[in-house]
């Protein structure tokens, strides 16, 4: 168990947060399986719903890692916490405009595009870097650190992340599909598109700081 | 415009929608044939239960003479709740306005202001020309990607004609939708199945052959849309075209099922060269490709010429001439408008290979002239044209003009809006509502009609 436990929560709670998400994977599984008539749609539509969001994470964080090897802390937390608001801009300004790349025809391929695609421009990685930096960067830096640590690290981190996202999706597209069914998602689809924003800049803002 | 939860008028699916509240309201297009006065968007009290039922209680002037409204739609709507491109938290809310004469684009706000909608924002037709190089826009869906609006030409009136995008929230024009158009020339209608994603369009003619009315010569010569166009509606590229041959002009309204898991759909062919006959074929999927059959032929009436305006006298028959057709929620009944007949006919299509007549009225006509209960008079001009469906389809509502500068090919001694509603019954047969007439005031003529909240040619669906 790490050291340091609340970081980690973060990080399983962020997946979480993403996996109830109806935007973000568990609707659109619930959605093949019911065109196409198949129970195992829904469970086969998450592998490639999870893959592709943790390609996304892991491309942010390792890049990070990457830059993080070459710049001072402050740096790189300054470098980050710009990146996290400038994410929030855009969200506020085009986040409900995007290029439909992805149909109701799609395959394994096709979601994983989808999924990889979402992740991006919700920032879902850029969201992780203030926990990755506590846990790879920790205080006092020391720019000597263990390189092929902090690249397993972050392995860790993304493997907590999609874990807990991939469990509350399917949890949910299990609901919805078996139990509950879809006329819900009339009343139960909150708008938290405001709050993802606040959360963006406020992680920026407190990179800063 | 952004709400906390999704707008109570967007169902995830067809059978969800089917159990909407009744419509209260409907929107009319009306314009001035003369192009002396703006035309208007009229609201019609539908609710049967007010004193003001079947009465215009709000209209909306454009700032503008001579723009032909045409077929508009709403903002946004039920496939908002599509996983692959979600918007539920947008409101359905504004009326997209086109002028198919002038080229411009209105945006009306119905919030807080439901029977009197407020002018929001015109876009120009320079803009539009700039910015997506199209003119004479005709019809508009809310969709996946945004405000699909179609034009028939382009920003010079000639070939291609296409669609163009807009964002749903700033309206802002965003280019052109086709990224390959392949050998699409001529537009007219378009509509997809979201559950396929696929697109298709239809063909009328560009603006030369049809804003001076409808030219003989053309039609004769096979010179007019005989095409349908599919496409993917993703990557925005052509993919197939269905030729319905040289007998066949003007391939009209779209109305592809419902369902999204089935893949077939109607479309309207107006008149066969051949007999004068209107016919409506159902495209379908065969193998990896589309196909299309004529599933319904509705033929031309013998008639005496010297009741026949100038264009049929030399046939001796009045062309049933199919302009628009409708398809029920449940994709279970077919509405179809038969403009020179005066006929409005229900077809069941649960076999949408097969479909069976249910029922049937008249009104209007170029030669019969029937009467409505309530019209006070002995004959009506016109005849059913844009037809709306009410989401529980129990109600059917339509109007009786065409496009001003046809109406007198074939109406020599004008038309007079109005405009009626249909009683369904629950298991088809369909009857006026003997209190619903409303005689179009003004001088100005109704066209296409929505219905407060949706209807069933304004949304579509991503899940069963």
């Amino acid at each position: 168990m790490p050291d340091n436990l609340a970081p980690w929560l973060a990080i399983a709670g962020l997946g979480a947060f993403h996996g109830i998400n109806p935007a973000m994977g568990w609707l659109f599984a619930v959605a093949l399986g019911l065109n196409r008539r198949s129970r195992g749609i829904v469970w086969s539509s998450l592998v490639p719903i999870a893959l592709g969001h943790a390609m996304s994470v892991l491309a942010v964080v390792e890049l990070f890692l990457i830059f993080g090897g070459f710049v001072s802390a402050r740096q790189l937390e300054v470098a980050g916490g710009l990146m996290l608001i400038g994410w929030a801009a855009y969200h506020v300004c085009y986040g409900h405009r995007s290029r439909v790349r992805v149909g109701m025809t799609t395959g394994f391929a096709g979601l994983c595009l989808w999924s990889f695609l979402l992740a991006t421009s919700h920032g879902a990685g850029l969201m992780l870097i203030p926990f990755v930096s506590s846990i790879c960067f920790p205080e006092p830096f020391a720019p000597d650190l263990d390189r092929s640590n902090s690249w397993a690290s972050g392995l860790r981190v993304i493997s907590v992340h999609t874990g807990a996202m991939l469990l509350v999706t399917a949890t949910t597209a299990a609901l919805v599909y078996e139990v509950v069914g879809l006329a819900f998602i009339r009343r139960a689809w909150l708008n938290l598109d405001l709050l993802w924003a606040i959360c963006l800049a406020g992680a920026g803002i407190l990179l800063f700081l | 415009m952004v709400t906390l939860t999704p707008d109570p008028s967007f169902y995830p699916s067809p059978r969800m929608a089917q159990k909407a509240p009744p419509e209260q309201l409907a929107y009319v297009a009306s314009f001035d044939p003369e192009r002396q006065k703006p035309d208007a968007l009229a609201v019609v009290d539908v609710d049967p239960k007010s004193p003001t039922y079947s009465q215009i209680v709000g209209q909306t002037e454009m700032p503008n003479l001579g723009d032909e409204l045409h077929h508009f739609g709403w903002n946004a709507c039920s496939s908002c709740l599509c996983p692959n491109a979600p918007h539920p938290h947008t409101e359905r809310r504004y009326l997209v306005v086109p002028g198919l004469r002038s080229s411009r684009l209105y945006i009306l706000d119905t919030k807080g202001s439901e029977r009197q909608p407020k002018l929001v924002k015109a876009i120009e037709p320079e803009e539009i020309a700039e910015k997506a190089d199209y003119s004479r826009i005709h019809t508009i869906h809310c969709g996946p990607e945004g405000i699909y609006a179609n034009a028939l030409a382009d920003a010079e009136g000639n070939a291609p004609g296409g669609i163009m995008l807009l964002d749903h929230e700033t309206f802002e024009v965003r280019g052109q939708w086709e990224i390959d158009r392949g050998p699409q020339q001529l537009a007219y209608d378009f509509w997809w199945h979201l559950g396929h994603d696929t697109m298709i369009t239809s063909e009328w003619g560009l603006p030369e052959t049809f804003e001076n009315g409808l030219v003989p010569e053309v039609l004769l010569g096979s010179g007019y849309g005989r095409h349908l166009h599919f496409w993917d509606l993703h990557t925005r590229k052509h993919q197939q075209t269905i030729d319905f041959g040289k007998e066949h002009q003007l391939v009209f309204e779209l109305r592809p099922a419902h369902d999204p898991t089935k893949a077939y759909g109607f479309v309207g062919c107006v008149i066969s060269l051949k007999d004068l006959s209107s016919s409506i074929w159902t495209w379908y999927r065969d193998g990896d490709k589309w196909a299309v059959k004529k599933t319904i032929e509705i033929p031309a009436e013998p008639a005496d010429p010297d009741q026949l305006p100038p264009v049929l006298q030399g046939f001796k028959a009045v062309a049933p001439l199919v302009t628009d057709i409708d398809l029920s929620m449940d994709d279970r009944f077919l509405y179809v408008s038969c403009w020179g007949t005066g006929d409005m006919i229900q077809y069941e299509v649960s076999d949408p290979m097969a479909p069976k007549e249910t029922g049937r009225v008249r009104i209007g006509g170029i030669v019969n002239r029937a009467t409505h209960p309530k019209a006070g008079k002995l004959s009506l001009n016109g005849g059913p044209q844009m037809v709306e469906i009410s989401r529980d389809g129990r109600r059917v509502y339509f109007t009786n003009s065409l496009y001003g500068a046809v109406d007198p090919q074939f109406y020599p001694d004008g038309i007079d809006g109005w405009m009626v509603k249909l009683d369904v019954g629950e298991n088809g047969g369909i009857a006026f509502d003997e209190s619903f007439f409303i005689e179009w005031p003004d001088g100005r003529r109704p066209h296409q009609v929505r219905l407060q909240g949706g209807d069933c040619s304004s949304d579509s669906y991503c899940y069963p």
